[in-house]
């Protein structure tokens, strides 16, 4: 049984209409950043979030009433997970000092109101404070290892293959986190650790699918030396193109798993790496080949083919 | 079965047996992190200033004693901040015999002098050390009274910046409570009162008649209201140097005063009982202020000769009482603690995300296991077996290196099945092309290896390269995750290539002339 029985099609024609499109994505995540900002979470910006759980059917809106007397300002209070839990979140942003207890002063408050409101039992699930020194700590840290990543894959592959390919690899690696990330704003989810975490493993994962076709088109370059960069490139492209629709598919399975029923609290790592698949798949078929044949140059052959291998 | 093949069957069965046996039961042998086990993660900041100018105001102190026992007078001497302190006023005859009496600060202190005084200041490298030394203190400090708590495999550690302190406490319930023992600077200090208590703070200076003489203070303190009274706050003179201090303490334990109320009782080293019995003795009538933190708990007076024992009561309850004692006798933090990251997951939410996530890896594990025997019949099968041998491995690893799961770890889980899942398939897609061009099976099965491992080699190099950035970013449950994925990977290597190519030849041993394979 095989998806696709000695595949061809020509990719290598439609790689000028498949950079447009990611262009369009990437621009319209960035003109959604400059209009409305990063989503951060507090993670990143600082700030507390309680997540209660009521043992009676409880509204955001209620919630909101008991937490406006003693805590104005803008709070973000919603519904967190599956409705019949009863749980809400509460976040409130930025607390502006660290000295003493002021940190946790917000999450007290909070519960405090609400036990004040009488609205019944409930359980305070989780409670997560984060002061302004540590979120730009890990802001920092985010960047430097997502930056870093690329860093060190593209040296890999330069080192393994030759330098176009890299370029290719970086190009369809930086896509995909940029296509990511448009994406989650998109879908309304902030930037929060476990979202970090996903796109760095999107970095590994999306750059695996290309290192497959990179490899089949080595192999290949030592074979067909006459034939153009741009034939051997679209041939192995389509050589591979069953492994990489299974794999993807697959992976997009089990991840699809986590994001059904791994709960609340992933569902943003989840979400996070089934976008990253999706264009992963797509950027190795169409972006990181076709930016190593517009930059590789004409002819396979009289090249060296690789440096190793 | 070939005698090659025989020993990598047997090789395969061992790593297995291994790896259960290093993981079984998983309830003793898996390590859970914190947002699956329940618990607190604290980042902390050590106040290194409150140490450094503790050391400023003692080293002025004491030169303020020397100069007055070698009668140089001063015109004044002035705390300037954490690291400095001027003294003003020398007269100039003086200056050589001032200066003479500087060899003891200067080890530690540079010198400027300015208009009609000289600035004292902490030397850069001191200043270091001493953070250094404070920061190190407050984490011993910290490990003692987590350890107290009897909170099972905490993490106590020095966190990214130099001045902050991580503290993991799984399974705490009550954190507000573990927060407050972690935090109180527990600093006992024993201390003649001179006079009060006065009811406020200016009242306590007009007794002075507003001129404090320097070596004494005033502290706020609690005053014990009448039988079903509430208790007030009033203001006591005391003497500056304490006659003892937590230092001296041997031990501390809670226990009941003489109206049967939770009080705390303490002895003292040999060192102290020398210090607080020369101490009482001369002062037999006299009110003693025993002060915690700069606040006094309880004025008693002194009846008589007092030794190594004394007792604390004040307004406690039970367990004040008993968390009084056990931050002094884990002893005093140098310095104060401000909190800059506070992370609960409450014990109900772990035991909900250790549901869900076991869920969604088996419900992910299902998935992929359809469509493998949908589409690869019985090699999806051995697909399987290489996958399943892999998520053993993983778990065997992590238990035998006690490397944490957490919940972004479980997802770890998740992408491992993904990448054996993908190894296997670069496999079969190859065995199938090499079948395609007419070649033998055995033979196919064996090209499809070779030429595949270099790619499998390369895709896992580069993914353990994003595996070892998240590492260095994040917190515990990120670093659980970059932790597995970077297992996962080793082990895939292991199980895609050599477990899977062994059952290949497994399959095709048995049939000496296989003209067809089902994949």
């Amino acid at each position: 049984m095989a998806i696709f029985d000695n595949a061809n099609y020509d990719f290598i024609k439609w790689r000028w209409h498949a950079i447009a499109l990611s262009t369009l994505i990437v621009l319209a995540g960035v003109g959604y950043t400059a209009t409305s900002g990063i989503p951060l979470g507090i993670d990143f910006s600082g700030g507390t979030i309680v997540v209660v759980k009521f043992e009676q059917a409880t509204s955001v809106d209620q919630v909101r009433a008991a937490l406006a007397a003693g805590m104005p300002g803008e709070n973000v209070i919603q519904s967190y997970g599956d409705e019949a839990n009863h749980e809400i979140l509460i976040r409130v942003s930025q607390v502006t000092v660290e000295e003493g207890a002021a940190l946790e002063q917000n999450a007290r408050a909070i519960v405090d109101s609400i036990t004040k409101a009488s609205l019944g039992k409930f359980e305070v699930r989780s409670q997560e404070i984060v002061g302004p020194v540590i979120g730009a700590d890990l802001q920092r840290k985010g960047i430097y290892a997502t930056l870093a990543s690329i860093f060190g894959i593209t040296i890999y592959i330069g080192l393994r293959f030759r330098f176009a390919f890299a370029l290719g690899a970086i190009a369809a690696t930086l896509h995909d986190v940029l296509v990511t990330l448009a994406f989650l704003f998109f879908f309304g989810y902030d930037l929060s650790l476990n979202v970090v975490a996903a796109i760095l493993a999107i970095t590994g994962y999306s750059v695996n699918d290309t290192i497959v076709i990179f490899d089949r088109v080595r192999e290949n370059l030592k074979t067909k030396r006459r034939d153009s960069l741009d034939a051997v490139v679209n041939a192995s492209v389509n050589q591979t193109l069953s492994r990489t629709i299974i794999t993807a598919g697959t992976t997009f399975l089990a991840v699809l798993s986590l994001f059904l029923f791994g709960g609340e609290v992933l569902e943003g790592f989840a979400f996070t790496m089934l976008v990253g698949i999706i264009s992963g798949t797509y950027s190795t078929i169409f972006i990181a080949a076709a930016i190593a044949t517009i930059l590789g140059g004409k002819q396979a052959a009289g090249r060296q083919g690789s440096r190793k291998a | 079965m070939s005698k090659n093949l025989r020993w990598k069957v047997l090789a395969i069965l061992g790593v297995t047996a291994l790896s259960i046996f290093s993981f079984y039961p998983p309830d003793q042998k898996v390590r859970l992190g914190l947002d699956l086990k329940g618990g607190v993660h604290l980042v902390m900041r050590v106040q290194t200033d409150d140490a450094l100018r503790v050391e400023t105001q003692t080293t002025a102190d004491r030169l303020s004693e020397q100069l007055k026992t070698a009668n140089i007078p001063i015109g004044g001497m002035a705390v300037a901040g954490p690291t400095a302190f001027s003294v003003a006023g020398v007269p100039v005859e003086q200056d050589a015999a001032f200066r003479a009496a500087l060899t003891e600060v200067e080890v530690n202190y540079d010198r400027a002098s300015g208009a009609g005084g000289y600035t004292f200041t902490l030397k850069p490298n001191i200043v270091v050390q001493l953070r250094e030394d404070t920061v190190n203190q407050a984490l011993q400090t910290i490990e003692r009274r987590v350890n107290e708590l009897g909170v099972a495999e905490p993490i106590i550690a020095r966190h990214s910046a130099a001045d902050q302190i991580l503290v993991q406490l799984p399974g705490v319930t009550d954190v507000n409570r573990a927060k407050e023992i972690i935090r109180s600077t527990a600093l006992l200090e024993l201390k003649q009162v001179d006079q009060g208590p006065f009811p406020d703070d200016a009242a306590a200076r007009q007794a002075y008649a507003g001129n404090l003489p320097p070596d004494l203070q005033i502290l706020p303190g609690t005053i014990e209201g009448a039988p079903g009274q509430a208790a007030s706050t009033g203001y006591y003179a005391v003497r500056r140097v304490a006659a003892v201090t937590g230092r001296d303490l041997r031990t501390a334990r809670p226990t009941l005063d003489e109206n049967n109320r939770p009080a705390v009782s303490f002895s003292l080293n040999n060192e102290g009982a020398r210090k607080f019995g020369m101490f009482t003795q001369a002062n037999i009538g006299k009110q003693l202020a025993i002060v915690m933190d700069s606040r006094v708990v309880s004025a008693p007076q002194i009846q008589s000769r007092i030794d190594d024992e004394g007792r604390i009561t004040g307004t406690f309850t039970n367990q004040e009482a008993q968390d009084l004692s056990l931050v002094l006798r884990s002893g005093a933090l140098p310095a104060s603690l401000t909190y800059l990251e506070e992370r609960t997951v409450g014990p109900s939410l772990g035991a909900d995300s250790v549901r869900a996530g076991v869920t969604a890896a088996v419900g992910g594990l299902l998935m992929v296991t359809l469509f493998m025997l949908f589409y690869y019949k019985l090699a999806g099968f051995n697909a399987l077996i290489s996958i399943t041998i892999n998520l053993v491995m993983l778990l065997g690893l992590m238990a035998y290196v006690g490397a944490t799961v957490t919940l972004p770890g479980i997802a770890g889980f998740i992408l491992t099945i993904g990448m054996g899942v993908d190894s296997n398939v670069l496999i079969f897609e190859r065995i199938k092309e090499e079948l395609a061009s007419a070649k033998g099976v055995k033979q196919a099965v064996a090209a499809g290896f070779d030429r595949v491992l270099l790619t499998i080699l390369d895709t896992h190099v580069a993914s353990l390269i994003s595996a070892a950035f998240l590492f260095q970013f994040g917190t515990g449950p990120i670093r659980g995750f970059a932790m597995t994925l970077t297992i996962g990977l080793l082990s895939n290597v292991f199980t895609a290539y050599f477990v899977s190519r062994t059952l290949f030849e497994l399959t095709l041993s048995r049939h000496s002339k296989v003209a067809k394979l089902s994949i």
